[in-house]
């Protein structure tokens, strides 16, 4: 399953720690939210990067006391008609201001990548590999915004309201 | 009526484009018809009985005479040469090829019509009065409020995969021709003691298996604040809607079972968080958007023009206008509304020619605006008076002039079981049967206001339960029967009906209605003593006998 990371296909730093495995020594890993809320303090010590799989149907208050110590959050989209890390995703940057690596799992589909990157993720865990390969011409589809979120692109209500204000300024 | 600018006209050309593609991946075969269905229903494609059906969003039900033309050519072009308007300000095509499909959505952007959440799991198109903006003793136009939450509602990215479908209405007036009340958010537009405008915003409406009318959750929500306080209904929506089961997805069902205090204290929690924010609605920006609404140049005219006086004679141009014009906010002029309800025909259909026609009807007589409304008839809301007759002789030429606004044959009906793949029963027909019965005017305007609402399921496209009279087709051992129930209503006070026996088989269903109607004549108080009050006055019970004594 390829990972588009910043807009490109990357290499997964991150590796996948299922509950019960052996946790490794050191480099990047991805724990369960269950497994991660066991001994926060213990994951939180670990040597290298830590990331933890949140899903959709709990809240996200109970991770919001790690977030500064967090490298990386996967919201989980068990199947895309499930919208509800869409609010996930958009309290953790907006309210929480989470900076560190928000990836969408699950079933990705290259439909939603532009709703998944207004919402704030910035990582995507593909399910298939042409919709990865098409990550940069789907997302570059849409010019036009009406929603006000985190990811700072313009609405057209800004826009508009802009553009009267310029004519305004030149009469 | 709005102008869409160069960035709405972009985004609808951009969505086309992407459906355009989405479409090709499918018939390529690179999605599954699974990964395909979502993204079709949300572009207002699907799977019926014999074909695709593709649904067109009307906002707020006011369309162009060049936007009119437009869907007359989609239904003579891609589909068999008519289109049915629903309940919801849309308009929908039985007979669509998918293949074909872009190019419809491609002809229809040009002159700014899209399919965007006409359906799927998301927020459907944002309806209004139809009489917006024309209405007597309305506070403001509600359509500036229904654009501002149309754009916003557009391709939300937070909330385009909610639990179920999401529908908002909004009326600004006191009586409330938007059902409101039976939406997930509605919308009241009022001022309040202050002198303030502001809405009542009431929740957890809606109809299907589990009817509900919606409650109040907060009594004044300020114009500047409404944006943030959706967003705050639908963020609690989003995360706590119940997925488990497709029927009790609804927000209907979140405030039941949540209540309705606990969850507006989660929906003011979530909304103290947000209120002061971007969703902010400043004055110069409501402005912005109210600035690209125009409004016709009317004309000095009189009260009662001489064109007028001298058609009174005629006693059916007369029998039409007093059923089908309606006063106008200016002098002079009248809000006229054309009958889709001919005896014998399907509730709501037009055909491309008579589009055609109203289309030149609305540029010669309307300012070439027309509106459609939830009861599935069509509107022309700017007529000058003196023009009433000529406009009458044309419309009665095109079969649009049929008297029958409000009255018993004046009948809402899904597509039913002669269409669509979820229906138990027909719909259509009982409500063409129930025409002719009752195809006598003069006999229909003694009866005075009634509303039939037909459903052929349980889903209740056709708002049986908020019938003065609703029909629900059901089936048992294989045969259409069908649930009767008296005195609802979707107006201010609106209420669901109640069941007044045991189904009845499909051909006696007409028979039924008579008897409920006959019933009535000689039950009310007075002769303009309406049905439904009739009905709350005495119960079901007087009914049920006459119905029941003889079957």
């Amino acid at each position: 399953m390829p990972l588009v990371k910043d807009g490109k296909i990357a290499a997964d730093l991150f590796v996948h720690v299922p509950d019960g495995a052996e946790l490794p020594g050191d480099g990047a890993i991805l724990v369960p939210a269950a497994r991660f809320l066991e001994d926060p303090q213990a994951l939180l010590a670990h040597a290298g990067k830590l990331g933890v799989i949140w899903p959709n149907n709990r809240d996200i208050d109970d991770l919001v006391p790690y977030l500064d110590r967090l490298a990386a959050i996967a919201l989980v989209f068990p199947s895309f008609r499930d919208g509800r890390a869409y609010s996930q995703a958009r309290l953790l940057r907006e309210r929480y201001a989470f900076e560190g690596e928000l990836r969408a799992t699950g079933q990705v589909l290259r439909d939603q990548f532009v709703f998944m990157l207004r919402a704030g993720f910035d990582a995507f865990e593909v399910k298939k590999d042409s919709d990865a390969a098409a990550f940069a011409a789907t997302t570059k589809r849409y010019s036009v915004f009406y929603q006000p979120t985190g990811d700072g692109r313009v609405t057209a209500l800004n826009r508009r309201m802009q553009l009267r204000h310029s004519e305004s300024a030149g009469q | 009526m709005y102008a869409y600018d160069e960035l709405d006209r972009t985004l609808i050309n951009e969505r086309v484009s992407e459906f355009r593609d989405q479409v090709k991946r499918r018939l390529s075969g690179e999605l599954t018809e699974d990964e395909f269905k979502m993204l079709r229903l949300q572009n207002g494609v699907y799977l019926q009985l014999h074909a695709y059906m593709f649904r067109v969003a009307i906002p707020y039900g006011t369309l162009s005479s060049k936007q009119l033309r437009a869907l007359a050519h989609v239904a003579r072009r891609y589909d068999r040469g008519y289109g049915h308007f629903t309940t919801r300000q849309n308009i929908q095509f039985n007979w669509i090829k998918l293949a074909e499909l872009p190019d419809a959505l491609a002809d229809l952007a040009e002159v700014g019509i899209h399919a965007m959440q006409t359906s799927g799991n998301n927020m459907r198109n944002v309806t209004s009065d139809q009489w917006a903006g024309v209405a007597p003793g309305e506070i403001e136009d509600p359509r500036i409020w229904s654009e501002i939450l149309r754009q916003h509602t557009t391709l939300h990215p937070e909330f385009s995969f909610l639990p179920r479908k999401f529908k908002i209405a909004i009326t600004a007036s006191d009586h409330d021709r938007a059902a409101i009340k039976i939406h997930d958010i509605g919308l009241r537009l009022y001022r309040n003691a202050e002198g303030e405008t502001g809405f009542e915003v009431l929740v957890g409406g809606g109809l299907g298996r589990t009817p509900f009318i919606a409650k109040t959750i907060k009594p004044f929500v300020s114009r500047r604040d409404i944006l943030s306080y959706v967003e705050a209904i639908l963020r609690v929506y989003n995360q706590y809607g119940r997925r488990d089961n497709i029927y009790k997805a609804r927000i209907k069902i979140l405030v039941h079972e949540l209540g309705i205090e606990k969850f507006a204290k989660e929906v003011e929690e979530e909304w103290e968080q947000i209120r002061d924010s971007a969703l902010t609605l400043e004055d110069s920006v409501i402005e912005e958007i109210r600035s690209r609404f125009s409004y016709p140049a009317y004309d000095k005219l009189p009260h009662m023009p001489d064109e007028l006086k001298k058609a009174a004679h005629d006693p059916h141009f007369e029998a039409w206008r007093r059923n089908s014009v309606f006063t106008h906010n200016v002098q002079g002029y009248s809000i006229v509304t054309l009958s889709l309800k001919p005896v014998g025909g399907p509730p709501g259909d037009a055909t491309a020619d008579q589009m055609d026609a109203v289309a030149d009807l609305a540029d010669k007589y309307s300012f070439g605006e027309i509106r459609v409304g939830h009861e599935q008839n069509l509107v022309l809301p700017h007529v000058a008076k003196r023009d009433l007759p000529a406009l009458w002789k044309a419309l009665d030429r095109i079969g649009l002039a049929t008297p029958n606004i409000n009255l018993v044959s004046d009948i809402i009906a899904c597509p039913g079981l002669d269409y669509c793949s979820l229906a138990n029963a027909r719909s259509i027909p009982i409500a063409q049967e129930l025409t002719r019965r009752f195809a006598n005017h003069d006999t229909a305007n003694m009866i005075g206001r009634l509303h039939i609402n037909i459903s052929g399921c349980i889903n209740a496209c056709g708002h049986h339960h908020v019938g003065h009279i609703g029909i629900l087709g059901v089936e048992k051992n294989g045969e259409e029967f069908y649930q009767i129930t008296i005195g609802g209503r979707a107006d201010e006070n609106a209420q669901m009906g109640t069941l007044i026996g045991p189904a009845v088989p499909y051909v006696d269903v007409a028979d039924v209605i008579e008897d409920i109607v006959e019933a009535y004549l000689a039950l009310r108080a007075r002769p303009d003593e309406l049905f439904v009050d009739t009905v709350k006055r005495l119960g079901v019970e007087p009914f049920r006998e006459r119905v029941y004594a003889t079957r």
